[in-house]
């Protein structure tokens, strides 16, 4: 692939393995072994078998009928809202709980920001009998109180991360202290396209089934072989590395990532990555992340939990800088009223995350036949609190 | 000679370092806790530089980091407090700290500007070995700047001599895999562990770090390495009131004197 790694795990300037020597036999470990056991049939065959029965994909594809006619293109919906645990993060989930298993690791740890990747690694984690331990930044546990709930009930240990600003970032940093003091039974299932190299690649092969079947489902809804635009938002990346990998080589699809502005890309209170960032190292890559001159990580915001990370993926920094793919910004404010229009036009109640995509449907400029897939990462019911004090319903 | 390959020529047993991170308890205590540790006869000192997601430390270093951002401590003003360092501290000094406030200063002219005020090595905790040596190594080098490499009980015996070849002062040997401010707890795999890169005969001396907290534990760690670090132990001192006057006695707490 041409946008894909190298075998130093490098996209371009961005990638790499920055860990210290603690970590160093871990990711070792996996660096070498996961093609190989990912290639397995054996692997191949109860990955597939688990994402057809237990997580109910394919999703669908949904052609967006009020949508097109409102924005005057073909808009579809690639439903990753439908799945199992309600996200796209379970695809990933599911693939590395079999890779851990066959590394044979006996307990799992994970980081969460909204919860939506803590609740799809419980699920994993209970579905195998594995022992599961969560890291969720304080904060984040308060505004996502009913996916703490849910993880409660599927069996795993939900630790608060107090350090820092209390979200994603710090729930990262808590999650890798706790892989540094237990390296050899536990396997981290990172949630993003993050991390050390090899997770970056990892993650996004899990998660490229979503852009396999839409490819797929688009031919047989118009009978074309790529769209024009293909859609999702990013806060390190996950969804939309699914959503771009299949299409990262049709050069004409136009990608567009979008990022959360917050309260304004320069407000001071923003998570908008590419807009605000430099080239540095954060959570083992090298890539883009908010800093200050002196290199110190810039708390990030923004309203939705899953967006609220200060870098992005190494492989969107490469797609980013060498401009292969587009990368827009979203407002708290226009993702909630976007989120409100999806409920309102298509009956579909977006997971705020996803809302940043659908909002960037506002500033494209269509031509009549063109196909736009947006990635409809999640589903909004961890965030009706928001909504609701947000609309005063 | 570099201070600290003179100093592990000179002195081959109960080598004493003491760590802590500049900027903290206050901005200006720098030089001052340098020069106290010196007279208190540490043989040398890693002086922390602050990163805001410090992921290889525990809750004390982590505190302290976080506290010495917020009095306003960054490189720049790091490098100024130690313009006048070699006046007043003679014995060997590592600047402490992860990569990513190296990279945005600019990895040359870190070392430039860290060789011009008398440092005489670094220790970088997430700086691999394969972007070490493919990308950074001439600049360490060409300013006779030292790069510490860290040792943990799963490093492979093949890296362990890889390390060996790259260094060329001492290997910093993790007493267990873990983050700072743990105890050290001499289990017989670590036992087992220490035994082993003893018998591996490596060129450069090794220095044991992580959960070093008095003198049973220094002691313990003396019988396989040269000497050994504190850190934590010593961070949680400057907690307390008029620490300065309590550091002869900290030291002499870890290492009796004979």
């Amino acid at each position: 692939m041409k946008y894909g790694v190298n075998e130093q795990g490098y996209y371009g300037d961005f990638g790499g393995a920055y860990v210290p020597e603690m970590l160093y036999p871990n990711v070792e470990e996996l660096r070498q072994q996961y093609l190989k056991i990912i290639e397995e049939p054996d692997f191949k065959a109860e990955f597939d078998q688990l994402l057809k029965d237990y997580v109910g994909r394919p999703s669908p594809l949904y052609y967006a009928k009020r949508y097109s006619e409102k924005y005057g293109a073909n808009i579809f919906l690639k439903r990753e809202d439908l799945n199992h645990t309600g996200s796209h993060k379970i695809n990933n989930a599911i693939g590395q709980i079999l890779v851990a298993q066959r590394l044979g690791k006996k307990r799992i740890i994970a980081e969460t920001g909204a919860g939506q990747h803590g609740v799809a690694t419980a699920t994993v984690c209970a579905l195998k009998g594995i022992e599961c331990v969560v890291y969720m930044g304080e904060i984040d546990m308060e505004r996502q109180a009913p996916n703490v709930a849910r993880m409660k009930m599927l069996g795993a240990t939900v630790v608060p991360a107090k350090s820092g600003s209390k979200t994603l970032k710090d729930a990262t940093n808590e999650a890798l202290r706790d892989w540094i003091a237990n390296p050899v039974d536990t396997h981290y299932i990172i949630g993003s396209a993050v991390g050390p190299y090899p997770y970056p690649d990892m993650v996004a092969r899990f998660q490229s089934i979503i852009s396999l079947e839409a490819k797929k489902q688009l031919f047989e809804h118009t009978g074309k072989e790529l769209p024009e635009y293909v859609m999702a938002c990013v806060g390190g990346g996950s969804n939309a590395m699914g959503m771009f990998y299949h299409f990262l080589d049709d050069e004409s699809v136009q990608l567009i990532a979008v990022e959360a502005a917050g309260k304004g890309v320069d407000s001071g209170h923003s998570a908008a990555t590419t807009f605000l960032g430099k080239e540095g190292v954060l959570h083992g890559s090298r890539t883009i992340l908010m800093q200050t001159d002196d290199g110190q990580v810039v708390e990030p915001y923004s309203i939705s939990a899953g967006l609220d990370y200060p870098g992005i993926g190494p492989q969107h920094a490469h797609l980013y800088k060498i401009k292969r793919a587009q990368y827009a910004s979203v407002t708290d404010d226009e993702a909630l009223q976007a989120g409100l229009l999806c409920c309102q036009m298509e009956g579909i109640i977006p997971a705020i995350e996803s809302a940043h995509a659908l909002a960037q449907l506002e500033k494209m400029k269509f031509k009549k036949d063109d196909n736009v897939i947006i990635c409809l990462s999640g589903r909004g019911d961890k965030d009706l609190d928001t909504y609701v004090k947000y609309f005063n319903y | 000679m570099n201070r600290l390959n003179h100093l592990f020529a000179t002195k081959k047993d109960n080598l004493l370092s003491i760590y802590y991170t500049a900027g903290y308890p206050a901005l200006n205590t720098t030089v001052d806790i340098a020069e106290a540790l010196e007279k208190s006869r540490a043989d040398f000192l890693e002086v922390g530089f602050p990163y805001s997601d410090p992921v290889a430390d525990g809750p004390t270093i982590q505190n302290s980091s976080q506290q010495a951002l917020d009095n306003g401590m960054t490189l720049d003003v790091l490098f100024e407090q130690l313009k006048d360092l070699r006046k007043r501290v003679t014995i060997p000094i590592l600047l402490m700290g992860y990569v990513n406030p190296i990279l945005q200063y600019g990895v040359e002219r870190f070392c430039k500007k860290a060789a011009e005020v008398g440092v005489d090595g670094v220790i970088v905790p997430d700086l691999p070995m394969y972007e070490y040596e493919s990308m950074y190594a001439k600049y360490f080098i060409d300013n006779n700047l030292i790069n510490i490499f860290l040792v943990t009980p799963q490093t492979s015996p093949d890296r362990i001599r890889k390390i060996d070849e790259l260094s060329n002062s001492f290997i910093y040997l993790l007493s267990s895999s873990s983050i700072t401010g743990g105890s050290l707890n001499v289990s017989d795999s670590i036992e087992a562990y220490y035994t082993r890169v003893k018998a591996m005969g490596l060129k450069n001396p090794t220095i044991i770090g992580f959960g070093i907290s008095d003198n049973a534990t220094f002691t313990k760690a003396c019988q396989y390495a040269n000497g050994a670090i504190v850190g934590s132990k010593f961070v949680k001192l400057l907690e307390t009131e008029n620490y300065l006057e309590k550091i002869p006695a900290f030291i002499k707490s870890i290492r009796p004197v004979k």
